[in-house]
């Protein structure tokens, strides 16, 4: 159904009515991971969806990672377009060699002969207490295998566009949701024909004095920072890279021309994150003439995510990080 | 049959009794909102957990599920770090750092209580490789779950453990769920101890909720893999109580079922052996209980009390 009507929903919900209308659009549409029927999977998005499609099209599997992924290529290499909820990102380094090994090379390897129309629905990040097993955010290491597609949403509108696309685009893409975001309430757009482009960033916040990146849970601390110091004359711009792999370069390009300040952040240890590929390619650019101070990264601590939760949260950007980033950037401290 | 002392018997209820109340304090605890993250309550699976430790040796090492309280107890760990742990403080066993999920105690043989599913059964093998390769004379009890049973790595891990005839006995507590998937969902054999003729190996089903029953199998598993015969597969038929974890609103069982299970509690089933066999007075059954309650209140001060971590412990411990 097309129409302009907003309703406000949480970041859960909205990757719910997504899948839901892409369902319902299309039958080869299925949906698999553990615990996704009765139980409504681990975070609720699939509440639900089992009274809506039955067990033929929602598959409560076993735990059995390696085989979830595996079917989905499968499955989708002859004629399905399945969805997959890995319970916690965490656990796709049990379903990596699917993914990595066939999923994503399989086309090229294959001179162009097949596509792989899949999506795994990743959740990712701290902040819940479930310590180093359960916390953390591996999107850098998809990022690095040509192939795949690398999807991130910040917030409801976002997410409900993301995952159609990502629903109907012919390759596989990894669906990267924040677990401290699904609670997150945000207006979104219930026109059925709402998509958001892969491989596009936006500019998340107009600003003109330092440009920062930021994705995730990350962002809405860079948003927070940015309103406060917006009461201090400082006007901050956020890119908000939607498509992390691969990635759209020329807005944050064009935003480091103009504030000539960049700071990026993630969760992700800062270590070979997504972060230095961005900075990187902002150094490359023409932007690198118009740096009149060195680039900030922020990221998590080279750390495995600790499970006390005052530590837990040392071990990831936070708002002041920002602020006294953007600060020492201006000179203000 | 293996002869019990007095003395064991007292052990074994004693340390029944304080899983249980480890785990309904913890859960207090947890609905109070004290806890900070996830708790897998083993309530209704302290016959397994505790018995299959008890069952070993000095020295010898064990792999714990994520739900590891029972487990953790049975194998001696002192209750006070446990609950500092779960507090996430810096007393605890891993010094607030991995939480209920982690709780481990590696000099002492305790590998670890593992949050990956089937993340146990390869670490199990290779401790067993070490045990074999050093003629320790030692076992390694491997813990995990019904649904562990489906991955990969149990499968890889136990064709391994068998032509390397590694001294590991492998203990699956089939609480009739994977999180919410009845165990008829999930696979398609009757016993999951039936997966063992795959491997050429001993499997043995017995019932997870007789004391008697696990501790008088993994005695005898024990002795096998450590005669260097090779791996032995057990499953203990058993349920869980509780949720599988606090935000499981349980909608894919009934109550009635769970109703059932909770006659056939492992510890009322343990009072009843001990007072049908006359082995201690009703005096000395309540002074165990009593005495494990208290453990287990002096545990919640000790945690309560314990500093938190200090901040700059953060970046310590990442390598040797
Ligand atoms: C590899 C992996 N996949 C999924 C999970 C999420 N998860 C945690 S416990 C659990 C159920 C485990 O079932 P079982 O092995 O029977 O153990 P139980 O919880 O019943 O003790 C699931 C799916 C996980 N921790 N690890
Ligand atoms: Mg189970």
């Amino acid at each position: 159904m097309r129409t302009n009507d907003m309703t406000k929903m949480t970041y859960r919900d909205a990757i719910r009515l997504g899948i839901t209308e892409e369902m319902r659009l299309d039958r080869d549409v299925i949906f698999l991971g553990e615990d996704i029927g009765v139980y409504g999977g681990a975070f609720g998005v699939s509440k639900g969806l089992l009274e809506e499609f039955g067990e033929e099209r929602i598959l409560d599997t076993p735990i059995s990672e390696a085989a979830i992924v595996g079917t989905a290529v499968g499955a989708a290499t002859t004629g399905l377009r399945p969805v997959c909820e890995i319970m916690f990102m965490d656990f796709i380094t049990l379903g990596l060699d699917a993914l990595v090994n066939q999923g994503a090379k399989m086309r090229y390897m294959f001179g162009g002969q097949s596509q792989v129309p899949m999506v795994l629905r990743l959740p990712a990040g701290s902040g819940t207490g479930a310590a180093a097993q359960h916390s953390q955010s591996l999107e850098a290491w998809l990022c690095h295998v040509p192939g795949l597609k690398v999807v991130t949403p910040s917030t409801p509108a976002q997410a409900k566009g993301l995952i159609k696309a990502a629903i109907r685009d012919n390759n596989p893409v990894c669906f990267i949701e924040h677990k401290m975001l699904y609670d997150a309430v945000g207006l979104v757009p219930l026109d059925e024909e709402y998509t958001l482009e892969i491989g596009k960033t936006i500019v998340e916040r107009p600003g003109k004095d330092v440009t920062i990146v930021a994705y995730g849970t990350t962002l809405a601390k860079a948003v927070e920072a940015a309103d406060f110091l917006e009461e201090e004359g400082i006007r901050v711009e956020i890119l908000n890279p939607l498509t992390l792999y691969p990635m759209d370069m020329k807005p944050i390009i064009e935003s480091v021309i103009k504030t000539g300040c960049l700071i990026v952040a993630h969760e992700a240890a800062k270590t070979g994150g997504v972060g230095g590929e961005i900075v990187a390619r902002v150094v490359e650019s023409e932007a690198f003439d118009y740096l009149t101070a060195p680039i900030v990264r922020l990221g998590g601590l080279d750390v495995p995510i600790p499970f006390n939760q005052e530590l837990e949260s040392a071990a990831v950007p936070q708002r002041n990080d920002f602020v006294h980033s953007v600060y020492r950037l201006l000179n203000r401290e | 049959m293996i002869e019990l002392s007095e003395e064991l018997l007292l052990r074994m209820y004693y340390k029944m009794n304080q899983a249980r109340y480890f785990e309904e304090k913890l859960d207090e605890l947890d609905v109070k909102g004290l806890v900070h993250g996830t708790v897998h309550l083993a309530l209704g699976q302290e016959a397994a957990g505790v018995m299959a430790c008890l069952a070993l040796e000095e020295g010898d090492l064990v792999s714990l599920s994520h739900r590891g309280h029972a487990q953790a107890i049975g194998f001696g760990l002192d209750v006070n770090l446990m609950m500092a742990e779960c507090l996430g403080k810096d007393t605890g066993y891993c010094k607030g750092k991995g939480g209920s999920m982690h709780i481990a105690d590696v000099e002492n043989g305790n590998l670890g209580a593992n949050g990956v599913v089937g993340g146990g059964f390869g670490l199990s093998c290779g401790a067993a490789l070490t045990q074999k390769y050093q003629h320790t004379g030692k076992v390694v009890l491997c813990f995990a779950g019904d649904g562990a049973t489906n991955t990969g790595s149990f499968h890889e891990s136990l064709n391994l453990a068998s032509i390397w005839k590694l001294p590991v006995v492998f203990f699956i507590e089939n609480n009739q769920y994977g999180m919410s998937n009845p165990v008829e969902n999930h696979m398609n054999v009757e016993n999951i101890s039936d997966r063992s003729e795959a491997y050429n190996m001993p499997g043995l089903t017995i019932d997870g909720n007789d004391f008697l029953d696990v501790y008088n199998t993994v005695t005898k598993a024990l002795r096998y893999a450590r005669a260097g015969k090779g791996p032995v597969l057990i499953e203990a038929k058993t349920y869980r109580f509780s949720g599988h974890s606090k935000s499981d609103k349980q909608l894919y069982r009934d109550e009635q079922e769970v109703k059932e299970w909770q006659k056939k509690d492992p510890l009322l089933k343990m009072k009843e052996y001990l007072r049908e066999n006359r082995i201690f007075t009703e005096k000395q059954i309540q002074k165990m209980e009593t005495e494990a309650m208290i453990s287990i209140e002096q545990a919640v001060e000790f945690a309560k009390k314990s500093p938190s971590p200090q901040l700059d412990t953060i970046l310590a411990d990442v390598y040797a």
